[in-house]
């Protein structure tokens, strides 16, 4: 248990001659800690920290040694984020030498026995220090927070105080939702925001990747369908490499790549490169020439459907897809007079749902015979599609989430909440104060009920959002969501969120993501990348 | 009708036949953004090789070689004709294209000087075979035809460029068309206003109303009150616009054809002020006291208000401030502020009571207002700059110099109309930012409102409508810093661009605008400017920061 072991190992080398830091920011007493750790207890005791002679080292009974390359890459951006990049530290290395009262290196102890060092971080990874075993990607979640300790003082020394931290996030899934179909998002902007989640100990990356827009997922199996579906079929399209850097980059950081490929509706993109798989609508008896979803009563469908979730299931590591299903327009569907014939064949009367149904049933079978767990939008549950016990229903409709919280978990499913965070949707003023006002838990029902809310999603949808104003756009309004689904229910002075978020915002800056401001006021190290 | 089950990657070749149409299909000449006043193009066009591609001074031009600012426009324009075009590049091909010249001529030798409110921008652009001929009267409007040139420019997929034959007669709608930044809210790196600059001549804006100081922060650095910084910014040394600072940024606006209109606002917004002025005790007592003290009761509450306006000593540090301002800005405007003055404070302060008692004033502290900038006002007529001044002095006190501007920010459109109205019956010229404040952010396409905007639609003769001088798209710094400065400005102060430049009949339509838009806004993107998307799309050079 966490009571007798610190997941951060202090070293220094002698505690009676402290030098007492210089009071900076007293906003708040947890300083700038971001999200609140579930027990911080922090002392007046300060240590310097000396970039020449800090080190963040392998605690001696720890399972990951230095083969664990995870860890040890973790531990050089960590040390960069608190000293910077090398060149930036001449002076402190030619002028400075150590003295007793500092703090000269950060252990890191793993430990449970397998360090999970070549593994991707999973539904099941332990993130918390309550339980052993005690998980490798858990450990970037401490450097995290040891380096949020790190402060400077006037003259620019770093400095930390001592402090003891027991954390563990309060949910377990705590993702932000990318669009790169309304716009495309070039590879670096993903990456930038993979660096930054880390910052804020978001663990789910939701890539909504293909949407009617364009389709620049590139496909192994069906090459046309980014060749044609794309906004360009080289500049705008992610290549197996591509798709492969960022896994790898989000499992160094602990985060899970779930993909979304969402049908049977938003597929307009995919019907360009795949012919008959969209249904072709009708005007009177003649075909209008424009398409509606993809088309259901087909058995090429499915055909192509199985082999293409076979390629993603193999090109994502993860444990669940993101199937969609929201949104379906049954205008099309009700025009195709095959349709209208299947529909009687099959006894559905005029309830196009049953048809829809119909579909994601036969989609579900397909994904769960290639392993995989899924995730589907809200409407799939509430069209009465038969769900495999894991699924998880992704609640996004705003009014009465509440409502849909309660029925999703009495009929027994886990759940996730994004309908309070759509942060694409933006207003003056400072309504990161409204994320961080939700309460995921706010619906009527039992605990066995609030225990299958497994976490939320900030969503960035796209319409509006592209590489030019995506990052200051969802930082810091995304931290506001990631403290809610991290920190204890009871953190909620908002005044206190408010001065330790600042400080937060300042330090992303100071990381090189262009966090907007919340409200007038300056960092010391204002943004540089204009 | 089969499943495709080839996992080969290959690209038949009747794709690239389709994409080859598809460009030249889709390419529109008239993307000039904002609008000229007369184009006529034709389908005839030129290709451009910037290996044999030149600009220069017409035979009869009063400015010639050494014109400082076009001898650097034609530099910076080359370039971004020709973004790919490397030096090197050149000596390994041998051109046969024939050359191709832009010849510009201007009417007088205003190379250096600086843009005033009376500068021409009007210019003629006359594009044919291997020449384009660009007749300005001053520098200024040579200026606005090479950007509107640079926007004719196209380039095709496999990397030519070219130009179409186009007459153009063009000058601006309004000749004051600004656009203010809030360095006090939060401080703007001076490269953020350079950035600006350069973003505000592609959509031939042409003053940049620096709003330097307000309540949160002073980071002027004066030369004569160096504490008003030194105690007044966020940070002494970091968060500072220097001398050498302020230099760079109005001469960088200059090469520009852009003005630049500081602000110093007051007898509100002047927090910051205080800090350099009250909480420390100086040498002489008239360089304290500059705020006023408030009370609560009987006794001094430990807080300030507005400027002290009952003080002799506050006016000569005025009159000493202003001198600097008039030094080292060198625009013949200086916008002196005046706006949501709080009485509470003036009000519970016995001596500034006991002055009202004296002049006569009553109760009526929009007298003390009006006393308070009057004198201020005479103090720039002094230095023989021309005032432009927030509506909120004109709505408490009319007895204002006739040269005065006034600037209208409040409400809606029936509002400010009625406001317009009422300033231009008084005779005073009059610029418009109400329906303008950009830093005010809603979902969706909020640049339609900005772009369907009428300004001289409010009850009022010809002459009336001659007093608006232009208008100003503010971004006020609460919510902005350098994270997030361009993609909030840009493409949508750029509607407002196109309605202060162009002519509002031929740009009434906004679903025709957004076409062309969106074009000029992936011009951006491929200049390095990070302007925000209009709505779902790509543009072929996408952004390449983060």
């Amino acid at each position: 248990s966490c009571h007798d072991g610190l997941p951060i190992g202090l070293q220094h080398n002698n505690i009676d001659d402290y030098v007492e830091a210089e009071p900076v920011f007293e906003a708040s007493k947890y300083g700038s800690l971001w999200p609140l750790p579930q027990k911080v207890q922090i002392s007046e005791v300060s240590f310097k920290l000396t970039s020449s002679s800090f080190r963040i080292v392998d605690a001696k009974a720890s399972s990951a040694g230095p083969s664990c390359s995870l860890l040890q890459s973790a531990y050089r951006r960590y040390y960069e984020y608190m000293f910077g990049s090398a060149k930036k530290q001449w002076w402190s290395k030619n002028n400075r030498r150590s003295d007793p009262s500092d703090l000269s290196e950060l252990q890191v102890w793993i430990t449970s026995p397998d360090s999970e060092c070549d593994g991707y971080p999973s539904v099941t990874s332990d993130e918390s220090c309550e339980y052993l075993p005690f998980l490798v990607h858990v450990m970037f979640y401490g450097l995290e927070t040891f380096s949020q300790l790190v402060f400077e003082d006037e003259y620019g020394a770093k400095s930390i105080n001592a402090a003891i931290i027991n954390d563990f996030p309060r949910f377990q899934h705590r993702g932000i939702l990318l669009d790169s179909s309304r716009h495309f998002l070039p590879i670096k902007v993903i990456l930038a925001n993979l660096e930054t989640m880390a910052m804020n100990k978001f663990n789910v990356f939701h890539w909504h990747i293909v949407d009617d827009q364009s389709f620049p997922y590139l496909s192994r199996t069906f090459p046309q369908l980014s060749e044609q579906g794309a906004y360009h079929p080289y500049t705008h399209v992610y290549t197996p490499a591509d798709v492969k850097m960022v896994i790898e980059f989000a499992r160094l950081r602990g985060i899970r790549v779930i993909p979304e490929f969402d049908t049977p509706g938003h597929t307009q993109s995919w019907g360009k490169g795949q012919k008959d798989l969209l249904t072709p609508c009708y005007s009177g008896s003649k075909p209008s020439g424009s398409f509606g979803p993809v088309n259901p009563i087909l058995n090429t469908t499915y055909d192509f459907m199985a082999q293409f979730f076979t390629e993603i299931s193999t090109v994502f590591p993860d444990g669940y897809v993101h199937l969609g299903g929201d949104e379906v327009d049954f205008t099309c569907w009700k025009s195709n007079p095959d349709i209208q014939k299947f529909m009687e064949q099959q006894h559905f009367g005029d309830d196009y749902r049953k048809l829809e149904s119909f579909y994601i049933q036969k989609l579900l079978d397909i994904v769960t015979s290639t392993k995989k767990g899924y995730l589907i939008w809200q409407e799939v549950f509430d069209n009465g599609v038969k769900l495999k016990p894991d699924t998880v229903v992704h609640v996004w409709i705003g009014g009465g989430s509440d409502k849909e919280m309660s029925s999703v978990t009495a009929a027994g499913y886990t759940t996730i909440l994004s309908a309070p965070w759509y942060l694409d949707y933006i207003s003056y003023g400072q309504d990161w104060q409204k994320y961080y006002k939700v309460e995921p838990l706010n619906f009527e029902g039992t605990d066995e009920q609030k225990k299958l809310v497994i976490g939320g999603e900030a969503c960035l949808w796209g319409e509006y959002v592209d590489a030019t104003n995506l990052t200051p756009r969802l930082w810091p309004r995304a931290s506001a969501v990631a403290e809610r689904l991290w920190s204890a229910k009871d953190v909620t002075d908002i005044g206190d969120a408010f001065n330790r978020l600042s400080l937060h915002r300042c330090r992303m800056v100071e990381r090189g993501i262009p966090a907007e401001p919340l409200f007038s006021s300056y960092c010391p190290h204002e943004y540089k990348g204009v | 009708m089969s499943v495709v089950t080839s996992g080969r990657y290959t690209f038949p070749s009747y794709n690239l036949v389709f994409f080859i149409f598809l460009q030249l299909g889709l390419h529109s000449v008239e993307g000039v953004w904002p609008l000229p006043q007369s184009i006529t193009s034709s389908p005839e066009r030129y290709p451009l090789n910037p290996q044999a591609f030149y600009f220069t001074y017409g035979s009869q031009s009063a400015a010639q070689e050494g014109c400082s600012v076009l001898d650097e426009a034609f530099k910076r324009y080359f370039s971004l004709i020709f973004p790919d075009y490397s030096s090197g590049y050149g000596f390994l091909r041998f051109s046969v294209d024939k050359p191709f010249t832009v010849q510009v001529s201007v009417g007088r030798d205003d190379c250096d000087s600086y843009p005033d409110e009376d500068s021409s921008e009007q210019y003629t652009l006359s594009v044919s075979a291997g020449q384009a001929s660009l007749k300005a009267e001053t520098v200024w409007g040579a200026l606005r035809g090479l950007e509107t040139f640079s926007q004719l420019v196209y380039q095709e997929d496999f990397g030519s460029y070219y130009v179409n034959k186009t007459e153009i007669k063009d000058f601006p709608r309004f000749q004051f068309r600004g656009i203010l930044l809030d360095t006090s809210r939060h401080y703007l790196p001076v490269q953020a206003i350079l950035k600006t600059l350069d973003a505000m001549a592609f959509s031939k804006f042409n003053v940049f109303h620096w709003h330097i100081v307000d309540d949160p922060s002073f980071p002027y650095q004066s030369r004569t009150f160096p504490d008003l910084s030194a105690k007044g910014a966020f940070h002494p040394m970091t968060h500072i616009y220097t001398q050498s600072d302020v230099g760079r940024v109005i001469s960088f606006a200059r090469m520009r054809g852009i003005r630049v209109l500081p602000e110093f606002d007051s007898p509100g917004h002047t927090q910051s002020w205080g800090k350099g002025k009250n909480s420390v005790k100086l040498p002489t007592s008239s360089q304290s006291d500059l705020l006023t003290p408030c009370y609560s009761g009987s006794s001094p509450s430990g807080t300030f208000g507005p400027v002290n306006p009952i003080l002799p000593s506050t006016y000569k540090f005025m009159a000493t401030l202003f001198k600097e301002v008039s030094s080292v800005f060198p625009d013949s405007y200086i916008h002196l502020g005046g706006d949501e003055v709080n009485f509470s404070c003036w009000k519970s302060n016995p001596d500034v009571r006991a002055f009202m008692l004296k002049m006569g004033f009553g109760a009526d502290f929009t007298k003390l207002e009006a006393y308070y900038m009057e004198n201020i006002v005479n103090i720039t007529v002094a230095l023989n700059r021309t005032s432009i001044v927030w509506q909120d002095v004109f709505d408490y006190h009319e007895r204002i110099p006739k040269d005065t501007v006034l600037h209208i920010w409040k409400g809606l459109p029936a509002s400010y109309a009625a406001e317009l109205s009422a300033i231009t019956k008084a005779g005073y010229r009059v610029l418009l930012a109400a329906p303008w404040y950009i830093n005010h952010i809603s979902y969706g396409q909020d640049w339609r409102n900005y772009y369907t905007v009428q300004p001289l639609n409010f009850s009022g003769t010809e002459e009336q409508k001659k007093l608006v001088i232009g208008g100003e798209v503010c971004m006020w710094g609460e919510y902005v810093d350098a994270t997030n400065l361009t993609p909030r400005l840009w493409p949508r102060a750029s509607a407002a661009a196109e309605r202060l430049w162009s002519d509002e009949k031929q740009t009434s339509d906004v679903d025709k605008a957004f076409p062309r838009l969106q074009d000029f806004r992936c011009e951006l993107l491929r200049r390095g400017i990070q302007a925000e998307p209009l709505f779902v799309g790509h543009c072929k050079h996408e952004y390449q920061g983060v």
